[in-house]
């Protein structure tokens, strides 16, 4: 099985909200669209879906054209963020239904249902009402609708931004486990980088309207194209500075220079960005060709393990990840470093000239 | 700003309680200190709204007093309090500008004209919207307007205390690192007392002096953010906080030695012996994957790059057991011990924290 959008896109009232995209799915894959709001998540799952058709562009499935085919027509199931249950139906009906629409028989259904359940622990509860289940259950209950339904794909939007945090990171660790075992093609939208990181698959970074980049997850996340997927895919924010080499010596427009080791040597002399990780930057000196910055501190944030520092760079915000509890002074000089060998370079325009030579390593 | 003394406080929503699971809030008894700020943080249905509730004045307690800097207002409504609360969702007059709505508060209590001006400019540079004082609110986004709800929460010095409740829910990711740090020197610039209501442990852990953790109607342990990671009261505190929470063993323990499932490990310090259901309660952490003999035997099932660690997946006789490790760490398949940082180490009876006995 595979899904392939070619050149797919959608304008709504002169407004673009997808970009022409290509893109190709395979089955028994986890693909995660991750973007903040509006970045054409949901907009991109109903074009795959057939809920909207594309202004251009084909949707194919199977090698067929179905673009423009109504979705009752597809094998398709989505799970939306609000959880969404028949009211009035017990458990067991709800998960049901999609296959009494399918007019299966009753013994299919039942050993069907079963399964599903029993994935999703709601066997005890298979004879409640949804409002009379938690939240984390009513979703489990949606989930396993769209799990009998054997859909070829199966698109999930946000489905765990309603529940809890706990609940969230528990149904989580559990989603892609599932889903390994149906061999349909998920495709799960979020807004937030560690979703995708624990769901794995593959990821694609989405930014007003168009792709930016597609691949496997930590791949995406370790080099990405350009810097606009490495701002999506980063939470903390990645931190940049504007760098200029000439000759030997990188200057960060702070009066500090220093020597350009490292992947810098082999840059030609001009302009950068360059990005780095807020858990890379460190208050002790790493190495002895670490670079070296000061900046302001602003606030600083005990998470019980670490610490975040958020520092004011001249201007640019930056945030740091510190093992280990630090009390330090707010709004004292506080000297951070960087070894160069963490650095995203990119150009002017953002795209990437040379991901950090660690990302490469591994 | 003002201290809140919660006195022998409970509360019901039936009309006649009898046993303890009757309450949605079980007895309790808290000070919390003025000028600082606390997150209380619990899962649906923990009691925390209730908790809220009461100290806004929304619900009258079924049970005991509650105070400002000594003074009992359990039965004041809530305009009596002289409280600011910041809701899930932005409440703004979208017909007024943004000038106008965080004047609002102040003009409501006839303050002068050049201390409103001049605090509403403050208010603006601490939530960035100095460029936008101008504009009408409707036109502005979800973020924009809950900067304007938090903003015009904190207009009023004279409040005696800041309540927010999830106010960071509908915000984005890269939004939400922004507000809770403006959240955060706002309030190392003012000093109020501000209680934050979270399910969002990053949230309260990093928003918080100290976190106020509750479980069932009960409030199962007040601490600073590294006092629940490192001695969590509760087997609670241990799961809830944490990503993964941490790991619980079952043990038999006699003095400094701990068995468990046949394996005896040294625990560093002595607990005497222990009655009632005893666990080790150790975080991914302070776990760390070996090869050789040493430690406890396991199988790895599944390793999760999360970018800056590993989560290592293991199973221990049957109990999973999560392992955390450094971002390149190779996680070799030759790995089948687990070793504890005999730091990390907690001990619980009956799923509470046993202190180990001073030598």
């Amino acid at each position: 099985m595979s899904l392939v959008l070619e050149g797919v896109s959608k304008v709504v009232n002169g407004l673009t909200h997808i970009h022409p995209t290509d893109l190709e799915l395979k089955s028994g894959t986890m693909n995660v669209l991750l973007g903040p709001t509006s970045a054409g998540k949901t907009s991109l799952m109903r074009l795959m879906a057939g809920l909207d058709a594309p202004n251009t562009g084909k949707v194919i499935w199977n090698g067929k054209d179905v673009t423009g085919m109504r979705v009752q027509d597809r094998r398709v199931a989505m799970v939306y963020q609000q959880f969404i249950n028949y009211p009035s139906m017990t458990v067991y009906d709800n998960i049901a239904s999609p296959m009494r629409l399918l007019k299966q028989s009753s013994k299919q259904i039942d050993t069907a249902v079963k399964k599903a359940a029993d994935m999703m622990k709601l066997s005890p509860f298979l004879d409640r009402k949804p409002l009379e289940l938690s939240g984390g259950q009513q979703q489990r209950c949606a989930l396993a609708r769209a799990l009998v339904k054997d859909a070829g794909l199966v698109l999930l939007d946000e489905p765990l931004a309603n529940l809890d945090y706990k609940l969230r990171e528990e149904l989580r660790a559990e989603i892609p486990k599932i889903f390994e075992e149906a061999g349909s093609i998920f495709v799960y939208a979020t807004t937030e980088p560690e979703e995708a990181l624990l769901l794995g698959g593959n990821t694609a970074t989405m930014w007003e309207g168009r792709i930016t980049q597609f691949g496997l997850t930590p791949i995406v996340y370790r080099q990405p194209i350009n810097a606009t997927t490495a701002r999506v895919f980063s939470d903390p924010p990645m931190n940049f500075l504007n760098i200029t080499k000439s000759g030997e010596s990188l200057a960060f427009g702070d009066d500090q220079t220093t020597a350009a080791a490292g992947a810098f040597a082999g840059l030609l002399d001009g302009d950068y960005l360059a990005g780095f990780r807020p858990n890379h930057l460190e208050l002790d000196k790493p190495a002895a060709s670490a670079m070296k910055f000061s900046a302001k501190l602003q606030v600083t944030e005990i998470t019980g393990s670490e610490t975040f520092v958020h520092l004011d760079h001249h201007g640019d915000n930056w945030v740091g990840l510190i093992h280990g509890i630090k009390n330090l002074k707010i709004g004292a000089d506080l000297t951070v470093f960087l070894d160069p060998s963490l650095v995203y370079i990119f150009a002017e325009d953002g795209t990437s000239i040379a991901p950090a030579s660690y990302a490469t390593a591994a | 700003m003002a201290k809140i003394t919660l006195d022998n406080l409970a509360h019901s929503y039936l009309p006649k309680p009898s046993r303890e699971d009757d309450f949605a809030l079980k007895e309790l008894n808290l000070d919390w200190a003025d000028g600082e700020a606390y997150a209380l943080l619990g899962a649906s249905g923990c009691g925390k709204s209730t908790l809220l509730n009461i100290i806004s004045g929304l619900l009258h307690p079924s049970q005991g007093r509650i105070l400002f800097d000594d003074h009992d207002v359990t039965m004041a409504p809530t305009t009596q309090r002289n409280i600011a609360q910041v809701f899930q969702f932005p409440v703004v007059y979208d017909t007024m500008t943004v000038r106008d709505n965080l004047a609002f508060p102040l003009r409501n209590r006839g303050a002068d004209p050049a201390y409103i001006a001049a605090r509403v400019q403050q208010i603006a540079a601490m939530i960035g919207m100095e460029s936008t004082l101008d504009r009408k609110a409707r036109a502005l986004t979800a973020d924009a307007k809950q900067k304007i709800s938090l903003g015009r929460g904190m207009v009023r010095e004279d409040v005696n205390a800041l309540l927010f409740d999830e106010p960071l829910t509908v915000i984005d990711p890269h939004m939400k690192w922004e507000l809770r740090t403006q959240l955060k020197s706002l309030h190392h610039e003012f000093g109020h007392t501000m209680i934050y209501v979270t399910h969002d442990q990053t949230e309260a852990l990093t928003f918080a002096d100290k976190v106020v953790v509750m479980f069932d109607g009960r409030v199962v342990q007040m601490g600073t953010p590294q006092e629940l990671f490192e001695t969590p009261e509760h087997t609670f505190v241990g799961y809830f906080i944490g990503s993964p929470g941490m790991n619980l063993l079952d043990a038999e323990i006699s003095g400094d030695k701990a068995v468990l499932a046949g394996t005896e490990i040294s625990l560093g310090k002595g607990f005497g012996t222990l009655s009632g259901k005893v666990e080790l309660g150790v975080r991914p952490e302070f776990t760390s994957l070996t090869s050789g003999d040493v430690g406890l035997p396991v199988t790895i099932k599944r390793v999760e790059d999360v970018g800056r660690h590993k989560i290592v997946r293991a199973d221990f006789q049957g109990t999973p057991v999560n392992v955390i490790a450094k971002e390149g760490a190779e996680i070799s398949p030759d790995m089948n011990r687990i070793v504890f940082d005999p730091a990390g180490v907690n001990v619980y009876a009956d799923s509470w924290r046993v202190a180990p006995k001073v030598a």
